[in-house]
């Protein structure tokens, strides 16, 4: 039971209740779509950009509450940040997520609530529906792909 | 334990304490995450009695050696093992001959090469084969792909709410343009039975052949190929309590003689130069390479096992576990059932408001309950029910109340914390 605690901290299941920056937004430069095969969750990520910052970010779909609560973070977080902080960020949170040898003592102050993620490390099965909002992200500021995929 | 072990023809009795079963199946005995292990995901994969892994380790630790090639003492009796299992799957199923039995890695491969060596004789542009809404992808895109190639069209035959064939719809599609029928005997994702002798029968009437993939039904129906009158039956041996990569494929002599082979190799020729080859008979004509010695063994064992079973009770078993897994899982806030088919399998699919299925899957396994959670390869049906993902519980012979206690319990952790 604590270690299902560890996963699903209040942070989590608060954003899966209430994820913030939920729905489409209107006229955006970027739209990528995040699909994990095996779960079933598809996401689509939308991103205003003014100039180097994004301006503005909001995200819709369906997923699990991990996933959920990955996207609505993220959108807190990175409203506002400059591309060059808001990649800083994904590398960071991959770290936290899947890095063998991360040492969550380094990182927890930057990362800030985004910290509640990493109970995901300890369920290999889960990871994937954390990053999956992250990998659209990253798509999104580096104009790669306007489609991902976990798979 | 032994006693299990006798073919069907010497056993006295069959089996009817149904849950005496459960102490053959040595995993089921340990501890997950400090909780006795509640393992509700036999539609994904089922696990092996002891008497099925005693034979695999038998074969591979005094008979082992190739099949069909060697004079030698090893590769006698190999061959003979592997022989006598066919011959066994043969008697099971009731199939004419045994030259009518293919051993496959699967059902998958078993509906792939119906697919693509009767597909490459059967099928023309215009031509249909007909499927229906609750095909797992193995019984759909390898006709997807044969069709692609041949100009041929798939045709879904649609489902009900309810998670059944819609009759009527199924009628109404098949035409003189139907050339092959695939469908499942037993969904995968909503637990339904369908009706493939009545349906076998108006496909014939038609004029179209019938492909049976019976991968769900082979561990709670007794199969009889003859009775049926399928012109293809497809089953997997880890769904049915024999090891993973061995299954078979029935095909009615007349149809598997005239269709071309379909791979390529060794065991599948007669003579071979450079410029052609000429084929081997029924069954090795489909058999190329070496195949899996130990587990067509350890399948047989697993259809031995099944024939000391009254399926009557086995059935009655089931029947109660899918009664009191529904009823208790309808007490709970905010459940949804999908599949409410009247004929259904021990296969249970539901979601509730509010929780993904993926968490569910997540934390009932932290209490020791293993069932399946995603799309369970039959993306259609989610589709249909619009639904992204369902949590499965499915229930085999080994199965009992307690199990279903111990999932009520696990999805009461996944309410409380999701309220």
């Amino acid at each position: 039971m604590n270690e299902l605690q560890d996963l699903y901290r209040e942070v989590i299941l608060d954003h899966n209740r209430r994820p913030r920056n939920f729905g489409e937004l209107e006229d955006p430069d970027r739209i990528v779509e995040g699909v994990n095969p095996l779960c079933g969750d598809r996401m689509t990520l939308y991103v205003k950009l003014d100039g180097d910052t994004v301006q503005d970010i909001r995200f819709k779909g369906t997923g699990c509450a991990i996933s959920v609560a990955s996207s609505s973070l993220m959108t807190e977080k990175v409203k506002g940040a400059s591309l060059q902080e808001s990649l800083k960020l994904f590398e960071k949170v991959h770290d936290m997520l899947t890095a063998a040898d991360y040492d969550d003592s380094a990182d927890l102050e930057d990362l800030d609530k985004l910290a509640a993620l990493s109970g995901v490390r300890e369920y290999p099965s889960r990871v994937k529906c954390a990053s999956l909002s992250w990998h659209a992200l990253k798509s999104a500021l580096t104009s790669v792909d306007d489609k991902i995929s976990t798979e | 334990m032994a006693s299990r072990l006798e073919p069907r023809a010497t056993a006295t009795e069959l089996i009817t304490d149904i849950p005496s079963l459960r102490a053959d199946f040595p995993i089921l005995h340990q501890e997950v995450h400090g909780k006795p292990l509640i393992y509700l995901d036999s539609a994904a994969s089922s696990q092996r009695s002891q008497a099925v892994l005693d034979a695999i380790l038998h074969h591979e630790q005094h008979d082992h050696a190739n099949v069909h090639r060697g004079v030698h003492a090893l590769s006698q009796r190999s061959t003979e093992a592997y022989e006598g299992a066919r011959e066994t799957i043969r008697a099971y199923i009731n199939a004419a001959s045994s030259a009518e039995i293919i051993f496959t890695r699967g059902t998958t491969e078993s509906i792939n090469l119906v697919a693509t060596s009767l597909g490459q004789l059967q099928l023309n542009p215009g031509d249909e084969v007909l499927v229906t809404g609750m095909e797992h992808h193995s019984n759909l895109v390898p006709w997807q792909m044969i069709c692609e190639r041949t100009g041929a069209r798939v045709i879904p035959a649609p489902i009900t709410r309810a998670g059944e064939l819609d009759r009527a719809e199924f009628t109404a599609r098949l035409s003189k343009r139907t050339k092959i029928v695939a469908l499942t005997h037993v969904s995968n994702a909503l637990g339904t039975i369908n009706p493939v002798q009545e349906l076998i029968a108006e496909a014939h009437e038609a004029g179209a052949l019938v492909l049976i993939d019976g991968a769900q039904a082979a561990p709670h129906l007794k199969i009889d190929v003859q009775a049926l009158d399928c012109d293809f039956y497809a089953l997997s041996g880890h769904k049915m309590f024999g090891p993973t990569g061995a299954g078979i494929l029935y095909g009615k002599r007349t149809l598997l003689d005239a269709m071309p082979p379909y791979q390529g190799g060794g065991e599948m020729i007669l003579t071979v130069s450079f410029e052609e080859a000429t084929f081997n008979t029924l069954p090795h004509k489909f058999e190329a390479g070496t195949p899996n010695i130990s587990g067509v063994i350890g399948l047989a064992t697993a259809f031995d096992y099944l024939s000391a079973i009254d399926f009557d009770a086995l059935a009655r078993h089931e029947h109660d576990l899918l009664e009191y897994a529904t009823s208790e899982l309808l007490e709970l806030p905010g459940v949804r059932i999908i599949g409410t088919a009247a004929q259904k399998a021990s296969v249970l699919s539901f979601l509730f408001d509010n929780i993904h299925a993926h968490d569910l899957g997540t934390i009932v396994d932290r209490e020791g309950v293993a069932i399946r959670t995603g799309h369970h390869c039959a993306m259609p049906v989610m589709d249909f029910f619009g639904v992204p993902a369902t949590a499965r519980a499915s229930f085999a012979l080994y199965n009992n109340r307690d199990d279903v206690d111990g999932l009520i319990r696990g999805l009461r952790v996944a309410l409380e914390m999701f309220s």
